[in-house]
């Protein structure tokens, strides 16, 4: 065969190789931080993020609006602080408020928002002043036998 | 007489260990004068290109054939089983990790084994059968360094990008089916994606499985085509070996790096 075809089919070969790689490390992994979209940066701080995670989705009524880019533990207030990017092409009133739902019952956790009704829109750099934590099931199952306590105070409990 | 066959049978075991490890110290032994003697593939450049594109480019079908159809499946499998769960957005980590980890370099070897590995044992069991190799010792041509060791670093220059490209085109499959088949979110697909795979932990071991691989599957053809006996018969059986043999080790190295990489993860 032709020395040059040759060096030119090797060359395809290992272009198409480094490009296959560099797909992996970007679009597959987690090596890229821009999405390229314009977005704005918005705070909030939560008792607890259960299993919240960076790149989660955050939600308004089901659409996806942006992700959660940091999620930091603010030593001073004891609350985790995260920081999302929210599409600039989604305007949220300022008393918008957020909460931490899951997707079905094994599914990933998300930041779901509720719009209010203030005129002002948030801003880059704004914080949520109302967040809901997530539901952690053992506190669920901890306050559903506390209450089922309080009630066999009263009345003794049916025997199993 | 019952304790002449018990005398015959440890001879066997015996034989066959000596054998064993006789061959063993002789592959070791191949293996380093290919290492010690590869200069010459880095000088002359284009003994290496030409060997890159029989083994490598000449796989390019066959892995990215059998990479998109792996992808499909597991895209279909996955979904199965997850959306069971409710949890059928997880399906591009799901795709994405067991290729990226575990598919991709594992059965991007296997190809190459059966592929080019056998190739370059009947080649060089060939060359030895029709006294090319000895031919080019009459002529102060090293046989290891001309012969054996571009094709060495052929491999395992080739086969990272081989498994790469696998696992890459394999996503795609994932991908094809999952969410333009099915209508998984496209989203959620790619970002769980991407919050699952982690380029040090993931992508980075996935590449050096595949290295070690190239190494071993080459390493082994190489020598069971120097090792054949020179009759059409032993050429075949090496062959066969040559397959075999780096299926084995491909599987059982594996294990070892996977117990070494991923040990509590």
């Amino acid at each position: 065969m032709e020395r040059t075809t040759l060096d030119l089919w090797v060359g395809v070969f290992v272009v198409g190789g480094l490009i296959a790689l560099l797909i992996l490390a970007f679009k597959v992994g987690n090596l890229s931080g821009y999405d390229g979209s314009e977005t704005y940066k918005v705070y909030g701080e939560f008792d607890n993020i259960g299993g919240l995670k960076i790149k989660a989705p955050v939600k308004s009524a089901g659409v996806v609006v942006g992700r959660v880019s940091n999620i930091q533990f603010d030593n001073k207030t004891f609350l985790a602080f995260v920081e999302m990017r929210i599409s600039q092409r989604y305007q949220f009133p300022k008393d918008t408020s957020a909460s931490i739902l899951t997707s079905g019952l094994l599914g990933e956790q998300y930041i779901g928002l509720d719009a209010g009704g203030d005129e002002a829109s948030l801003k880059n750099g704004d914080k949520f002043k109302l967040t809901q934590s997530a539901v952690v099931l053992e506190h669920l199952i901890g306050q559903a036998l506390f209450n089922k306590a309080g009630e066999g105070g009263d009345k003794k409990a049916p025997a199993q | 007489m019952p304790h002449r066959k018990v005398g015959f049978g440890l001879r066997g075991i015996g034989h066959a260990m000596v054998n064993g490890v006789w061959r063993l110290g002789y592959a070791s032994r191949f293996f380093l004068l290919t290492l010690v003697s590869s200069g010459a593939s880095f000088r002359r450049i284009h003994l290496t290109i030409r060997e890159i594109y029989f083994s490598g480019v000449m796989s390019l079908i066959i892995i990215l054939v059998s990479g998109l159809f792996v992808g499909m499946v597991l895209g279909l499998q996955g979904y199965e089983t997850l959306q069971k769960y409710g949890s059928e957005s997880a399906l591009g980590s799901l795709v994405a990790l067991s290729l990226v980890r575990e598919l991709g370099p594992v059965l991007a070897a296997l190809l190459f084994a059966s592929r080019a590995g056998s190739a370059i044992t009947a080649e060089i069991g060939l060359m030895k059968a029709t006294e090319q190799l000895s031919a080019m010792e009459m002529m102060a041509v090293d046989p290891i360094s001309r012969v054996v060791a571009p094709r060495f670093w052929a491999g395992v220059i080739s086969m990272p990008l081989l498994a790469a490209m696998f696992s890459a085109i394999g996503v795609f499959g994932g991908y094809l089916v999952g969410v333009v088949f099915i209508g998984v979110d496209e989203g959620s697909f790619w970002s769980q994606m991407q919050a699952a795979v982690d380029f040090r932990q993931d992508i980075v071991n996935g590449m050096i499985k595949s290295v070690t691989f190239g190494v071993a599957v080459t390493a082994i053809a190489l020598f069971e085509g120097y090792d054949a006996p020179p009759t059409a018969e032993g050429v075949s059986h090496a062959t066969t070996r040559t397959v075999v043999t780096s299926a084995l080790v491909v599987l059982g190295l594996d294990f070892i790096l996977t117990a070494f990489m991923f040990r509590g993860v």
